[in-house]
């Protein structure tokens, strides 16, 4: 796999009709967006931009929203008001066929990894490719290198089926990663996992941060984890993941904090653990 | 001066039933309007996808695999019993009129020109519709959907347009399987259980088909195949409510494509048949 995702060259972009913003701009920037689905609204007047490099972790307790959230980012969902903009597009009013090619350059890992249950590992983590029409021998490289990076090369062959729900997030964890994306969307990795798992799904995810410093937002109820990823960095010497010194958090991992469709909170660990907010000490608590 | 009328428990108890009724056939029909008006929308997008790339040969093919060679043989069975059957009745009515030799007639102008289209349409929506709404709304619940777009995939150009092109052309062959041992089967109980002659049936079914009654066999299931795989995938496509949802959508899917295609059936058949005459 290429650890240098910044040097890939993009593509013909299908979007250069669209204004991108001027100047340095967020990868994602939501500005008072809102949603509702047959009922009061599930988020309210969103803001919040996530920078290049960036690590934000999306908390929140379950049903708050944070899913929702993240299917707006990539346009899988249309916000009732307010505007998106991904990669400096807005992305609020784009038709589905451009935001097809937008989508592209964004990885996704799902819940439950939402692999294609007809396909085996292989063609789960090249689909992108296989629509793209790369020949077979390549696909075969950058399958296996996918899968050396989640420590999974043994399952090039399987089918999902056959695999434990971890080793699913890891599969799906490279599918997202093959395309070499420019953000990285994780909806609750480590969900209905076990602490052995998750860890080692975190570790991944910490490992994916430091090495190809993709910017991601990551959605999860599980403080330990988000903790974890920032209060640890990837040693590629050593080839795992170490804590910080004692003290130190990793600056580019910030917090966002949802409570019933609002966001309640953005900021560092720091100022997480020191707020006043009544609901984020008991969420903390 | 008026004076305000007070109304008795009764009479109000009446006013609150009726205003519910009302409300309740008012949101069914907005209901129905709605699910009518998504279902021209989803169908007009399908077809439309044919005629714009990406198109996705290897799926066209593979559902024809999998809906034409895979029904082979439940039309088959269902085309020659269906055949024998018709041949039972009509021998036993026709020779009350000495008329026993018109049997190969009766068969093959009623298998072609109506049994063999419904009835095809009717066991491959039992398979088929029911086959795509459940695998695209387990599919819906489990995001592998979504998971398809945030890839830069069209779920409607990959896995709703192959289908129906593939149902729409293997419901045209298999229409032609089932008239063909329908036919068969109608010889088989002519010849071995009414003990009749046998190149008789033969060519009395042949002779009494004229081309209007094969358009009319031909022409019908085209639209069968249409409405199963468009049914079919539009049940699919907005299931919700997990597994308990997949189960609904697969209901739904068979029960209101069974019932359109012998609904369309009807008006063809007088469109056709006025054509013709």
């Amino acid at each position: 796999m290429n650890e240098n995702p910044a040097s890939a060259e993009p593509g013909p972009s299908p979007l250069a009709d669209a204004t991108p913003l001027a100047g340095p701009t967020p990868v994602v920037a939501f500005r008072n967006v809102s949603i509702a689905f047959d009922g009061p609204p599930v988020l309210e007047d969103i803001s919040f931009s996530l920078g290049p490099g960036e690590t934000r972790i999306l908390l929140g307790p379950a049903g708050v929203g944070k899913s929702v959230l993240l299917k707006l980012t990539n346009g899988l969902l249309r916000p009732d008001e307010g505007s998106i903009m991904l990669f400096g597009h807005e992305i609020s009013p784009m038709p589905e066929e451009q935001l097809f090619a937008l989508r592209t350059r964004a990885g996704m890992v799902f819940q439950e990894g939402a692999l294609f249950d007809s396909l085996s590992v292989r063609d789960n983590v090249a689909f992108q490719l296989i629509q793209e029409g790369v020949p077979d021998d390549e696909i075969d490289l950058r399958v296996r290198d996918a899968l050396r990076f989640v420590e999974l090369e043994e399952t090039f062959a399987l089918f999902p089926a056959s695999l434990s729900g971890g080793m699913r997030r890891r599969v799906a964890i490279a599918r997202a990663l093959i395309h070499q994306p420019e953000l990285l969307l994780y909806d609750s990795p480590t969900g209905g996992l076990d602490p052995v798992t998750s860890t080692t799904i975190i570790e991944l995810i910490v490992k994916e941060r430091d090495v190809f410093k993709t910017p991601s937002l990551l959605v999860t109820h599980r403080l330990q984890d988000a903790f974890t990823l920032c209060t640890h960095r990837f040693d590629s010497e050593q080839g795992r993941m170490v804590p910080l010194p004692k003290g130190h958090t990793d600056p580019n991992t910030t917090f966002l904090m949802l409570e019933e469709g609002h966001l309640i909170f953005d900021g560092s660990l720091h100022e997480l653990l020191h707020t006043e907010n009544k609901f984020v000490r008991e969420f903390l608590e | 001066m008026r004076y305000p009328v007070q109304e008795s428990a009764p009479t109000r108890f009446r006013h609150t039933a009726n205003t519910m009724a009302i409300d309740g056939i008012d949101r069914a029909a907005k209901k129905l309007v709605l699910t009518v008006q998504d279902y021209s929308l989803f169908a007009h997008h399908a077809v439309m996808n044919l005629f714009r790339p990406p198109r996705y040969w290897p799926e066209f093919l593979i559902q024809s695999d999998i809906i034409g060679v895979g029904s082979t043989s439940i039309v088959l069975l269902s085309g020659f019993f269906t055949g024998g059957v018709l041949a039972l009745q009509s021998a036993s009515t026709l020779s009350a009129f000495g008329a026993t030799a018109m049997t190969g007639r009766f068969v093959s102008l009623t298998m072609i020109r109506e049994l063999g289209p419904v009835l095809t349409g009717v066991m491959v929506s039992g398979r088929n519709a029911s086959s795509m709404a459940s695998e695209l709304g387990s599919m819906v619940v489990t995001e592998q959907i979504d998971a398809m777009r945030a890839l830069g995939v069209d779920p409607m150009r990959k896995l709703v347009t192959p289908r129906l092109f593939a149902c729409i052309s293997m419901l045209f062959f298999l229409t032609i399987v089932a008239d063909a041992f329908g036919i068969l089967g109608g010889g088989f109980v002519t010849i071995f259980m009414n003990h009749q002659d046998g190149p008789q049936y033969f060519s009395s079914a042949w002779e009494a088909l004229r081309y209007p009654d094969i358009v009319q066999g031909l022409v019908k299931p085209l639209f069968s195949g249409f409405i199963i795989a468009s049914i079919g995938c539009f049940y699919g496509m907005r299931t919700s409510g997990g597994t308990e949802g997949v189960g609904r959508a697969t209901i739904q899917a068979v029960v209101t494509a069974s019932v359109l295609i012998i609904f369309v059936d009807f008006f063809l058949t007088q469109i056709l048949l006025s054509l013709f005459s």
